[in-house]
């Protein structure tokens, strides 16, 4: 139990009401962020975020309540607010609530660091990001450039009327650096050293991201791109770098088989699936060289977990295999009202959000070919690393996507660059596509802290571990 | 809740005038205070899915000492020992780190103190009340939606004696109904006072439209086609050309989607007038930093580029005043034109009408080229009448065509669109939109 903790609860147990089923998730958060642009230090933040989201289930009903007054008080106004939504939603109610699973099972989790922030002093990350920002300054026609360090920390308790009490710890890192260059009415921006992306863990983590490194590649390549011609306009081959297949798992996979969007709670924002409830167990997703697991044990990566906020103890599955799809992405509440099986994916992005179907880890398992491999594999096609466009229909069905680097290939060997790099496809016959998978040579570990979805609206984080893939025929191009 | 958010303001004045009276001489204290007081009920099948209520309440601070600044925020508990006790403990934290950061060539905050409170009245319904409605108006509907409401607070405070207050009650009703498949209404209702009739209407319109839907789709080939972009279509093109493209620092350091227009003299049609009219938004006037916004900010006029968005940094980077809190516009104002409502079909003759887009995002940023989805009611109209639903498509076209060179008309009437976003807070972005008519529009998929 972490400090303080305890009394908050003693106190919501003083005024809970007499109801079925209660539970308190207890959510403490510390974001400091340091941030060089042009060599100007931007003020240094300090966020902090602690609250209470209480739950109730009881005679068919089912309500929530969040405060960030955590006191007596609060939490007695919480649990009046969350009783007057008990009795709203008993007569409307969508869910049988009196049969949704509960958790069982009490335990922990925290992330493993083995540098802290704290053992590099403030003068010391400074500098290194005042480092960069010189590393990337090559040229005059490098307009804007820019560096950050960021940790965060959140610890999150959840405590239940069955005796239920797990405690997870929680430490993420997120470091990153860009550069741009323009000349006349032509800009581009790369990035790198994990920019857009993070891992849990300590500053061990930025050597995976090659932070601090690559900095002048970084700006080397941002300028290359501004004279580089455009993407050609084709039907080729496409070998996607990690940092795009982190985008396109996510997207065309992931949000299809969340299952609250097969549930149709999503349609009126994030949307719906092409995937239904009939096609688990027998639809082919893609080629036999697909295989997709939920996996909350990778331990860099960001979505690792012991328990979901619904507090199911989260296990490794395959969800795609072989190419055919087997289970979808759905916490104990979507499983009991589809009557399939799931993962425990339920989450919620702060205290004052209740938990719904998010992707988590999302990964593509490594295949056998090295990227040297897949590389000369290819007669003609493109080379494309960071995603840095993404728009796909409600559905998860059609697709367009734009990377930030593309490099020709041809006669299985690589060529020069290419700018605006974008491909566009279809969701259900992309993956059959899929030709080649790298190996673990390739297999790199990404994600991305900013999957949107829900009403009220949530940010989280999601994981997503993949090696290069090669796709056939698909229809790519280039800007203007 | 009039009388809840006095008693915020003057919780807040409180809290404020303690950290700033322990201040010690040459530091600076800005403090600001956001207060959300909302319900959440999100809908599905015309049930409820989940209800709850959210009441959070932070506070930041900025300390400013010997040319430098550093900040910070925390929770509220609205317990003043306890609060203070805190933000002190945190206020130590950034005195102790204000030494060990270098000057910052552009720190910018009021020098010049401008007190304001706003109040906005509470007219709001009972939620549950206006909710038991929506449904029984509903029945036999596959409705799927949210309901957000209640009060929102700003408060800003700093050790020079300014103090500014702004508070507003509002909801925002947000929802589809379904035919089949994802052939859909959307609709939303949202405002600070409620009536009745108001949601009667729109649900009926909606049954309407929903017959429609139920005829075969019309299967577009990709290629260009006529188009009626509703001002909600609009508002999703403006939300990413608004990603950058009215701030000055991106237009300084070449980032702007309307690069074009900076460095090439590219011009959108003659008839384009867009600007940041802060005054008609829902946003408070004053910023972060203690400046009030000016009336407005004229962006685009007659189609070419004038004025742009700059906050307290890049006003003190690039010597300009500030006119903004955030560079992206917050209250976008696009002037409309002489195209009627009623006439809008009769004018698109025959093409697409497009209720909605969806997930937008930029193919080519430097000519700003946007692709993105149609979404729920789209209608293939012929000879001015709606026949047939739309499957989706997907669209890849240039601003500079579709507020450009292919723009035909604007419509006469405004829609006033309040942002249904709620990322940690609820949205107080809002804007006044018109329709486009648009040749050529092009669909590649």
């Amino acid at each position: 139990m972490f400090a303080d903790w305890q009394s908050i609860i003693d106190d919501f147990k003083a005024v809970v009401p007499r109801v079925d089923f209660w539970s308190l998730r207890l959510v403490q958060d510390e974001t400091e962020t340091l941030h060089v642009r042009d060599d100007v230090l931007q003020p240094p933040s300090l966020v902090q975020s602690r609250g209470a989201h209480i739950s109730f289930i009881d005679r068919g009903g089912m309500a929530y309540a969040a405060t960030s007054a955590l006191n007596r008080e609060g939490l007695r106004t919480a649990c009046e607010r969350a009783l007057d939504w008990l009795a709203f939603s008993r007569r409307h109610a969508l869910i049988a609530a009196d049969s949704m699973p509960r958790p069982g099972y009490s335990g922990s989790y925290a992330t493993a660091v083995h540098i802290p922030w704290e053992a590099w002093s403030l003068e010391d990350k400074l500098g290194r990001l005042q480092d960069i920002n010189r590393e990337l300054n090559i040229d005059k026609a490098i307009v804007d450039r820019q560096a950050q360090l960021s940790r965060r920390r959140s610890q999150v308790t959840l405590v239940t009327s069955d005796a239920v009490s797990i405690d997870q710890q929680f430490h993420y890192l997120f470091p990153g650096y860009a550069a741009v260059a323009n000349r006349g009415a032509q800009t581009q921006m790369r990035s790198g050293g994990g920019w857009g992306s993070a891992r849990q863990g300590g500053l061990e983590q930025l050597d995976g991201f090659a932070f601090p490194d690559s900095a002048r590649q970084v700006a080397e390549q941002a300028l290359a791109l501004v004279e580089a011609p455009e993407c050609p306009s084709a039907t080729a081959d496409v070998l996607l770098m990690p940092s795009q297949m982190m985008l396109q798992i996510h997207e065309s996979i992931g949000h299809p088989l969340e299952l609250d969007r097969i549930l149709g709670d999503e349609r009126n924002y994030a949307g719906t699936s092409f995937v239904s409830l009939d096609m688990f167990g027998s639809y082919r997703y893609g080629s036999e060289l697909l295989n997709v697991t939920f996996d909350p044990g990778i331990t860099q990566e960001m979505a690792s977990y012991a328990f979901d906020d619904e507090g199911t103890p989260a296990e490794h599955r395959y969800l795609i295999r072989d190419g055919l799809l087997e289970r979808p992405l759905g916490g104990v509440v979507s499983q009991s009202r589809a009557g399939t099986a799931g993962v425990a994916n339920a989450r919620a992005s702060d205290w004052n959000r209740p938990a719904i179907d998010r992707m988590a880890n999302l990964n593509l398992e490594p295949g056998t070919n090295s990227l040297d491999e897949l590389i000369a594999s290819l007669e003609y096609g493109v080379l494309m690393d960071t995603n840095r466009s993404w728009s796909i229909d409600d559905s998860r069905n059609k697709f367009q996507f734009g990377c930030e680097l593309g490099q020709l290939i041809e006669n299985g060997e690589l060529k020069g660059l290419v700018r605006n790099p974008n491909y566009r496809g279809i969701s259900a016959t992309f993956w059959r596509n899929l030709t080649a998978v790298g190996d673990a040579g390739s297999f790199e570990v990404w994600g991305t802290p900013y999957c949107g979805k829900g009403e009220p609206n949530q940010m989280v984080q999601v994981g997503h571990a993949s090696p290069a893939c090669v796709f056939r025929d698909v229809e790519i191009f280039g800007g203007v | 809740m009039v009388k809840r958010s006095c008693n915020v303001q003057a919780y807040f004045k409180d809290l404020s005038e303690k950290l700033c009276a322990g201040l010690p001489q040459g530091e600076v204290l800005l403090l600001n205070y956001q207060g959300e007081d909302s319900d959440f009920v999100r809908l599905n099948s015309n049930k409820v899915r989940q209800a709850g209520h959210v009441r959070q309440q932070t506070l930041h601070l900025d300390l400013i000492g010997n040319g430098r600044e550093t900040s910070a925020s925390l929770p509220l508990s609205a317990q003043l020992d306890n609060d203070m006790v805190r933000a002190q403990r945190l206020l130590g934290r950034l005195r102790e780190q204000l030494p060990l950061l270098p000057e910052d060539p552009h720190l910018n905050f009021a020098g010049e103190v401008h007190n304001s409170s706003h109040h906005g009245d509470n007219r709001l319904p009972a939620a549950n009340e206006a909710l038991e409605q929506l449904i029984s108006v509903a029945r036999g509907l596959d409705l799927v939606g949210v309901w957000a409401g209640g009060e929102m607070s700003h408060g800003f405070a700093n050790s020079l004696g300014q103090f500014n207050w702004h508070s507003a009650c509002s909801f925002n009703l947000d929802w589809s109904i379904y035919r089949e498949g994802d052939k859909a209404v959307k609709q939303n209702y949202a405002g600070f006072t409620w009536d009745s009739d108001n949601l009667v209407q729109k649900i009926a319109q909606a049954r309407n439209t929903l017959k429609l839907l139920g005829r075969k789709p019309r299967i577009l080939e990709p290629g260009q086609y006529r188009v009626f972009l509703t001002p909600s279509a609009l508002y999703e093109l403006m939300q990413m050309v608004s990603w950058g493209g009215f701030g000055l620092k991106s237009h300084r350091t070449a980032q702007t989607p309307l690069l074009g227009m900076v460095r090439e003299g590219a011009t959108l049609h003659k008839d384009i007038n867009i600007s940041e009219h802060h005054s008609d938004g829902l946003t408070p006037r004053f910023t972060r930093a203690g400046f009030i916004k000016p009336h407005s900010v004229e962006l685009i006029k007659n189609g070419a580029y004038r004025e742009c968005l700059a906050n307290r940094r890049s006003a003190r980077e690039f010597d300009t005043a500030v006119n903004c809190g955030s560079e992206q516009p917050q209250s976008l104002h696009i002037a409309g034109g002489d195209l009627q409502q009623n006439d809008v079909y009769t004018a698109l003759d025959t093409g697409l009408y497009i209720s909605n887009l969806w997930y937008c995002n930029f193919s080519d940023r430097n000519h700003c080229r946007i692709t993105g989805m149609t979404r729920f009611a789209c209608l293939w109209v012929e000879q001015g009448e709606p026949v047939a639903p739309v499957n989706v498509m997907r669209f890849d076209e240039s601003i500079y065509h579709i507020l450009g060179d292919q723009l035909d008309a604007l419509t006469r009437e405004h829609e006033h669109i309040l942002d249904t976003a709620s990322y940690g807070w609820r949205s107080d972005a809002s804007a006044r939109l018109p329709g486009a008519l648009v040749n050529d529009f092009t669909f590649t998929l």
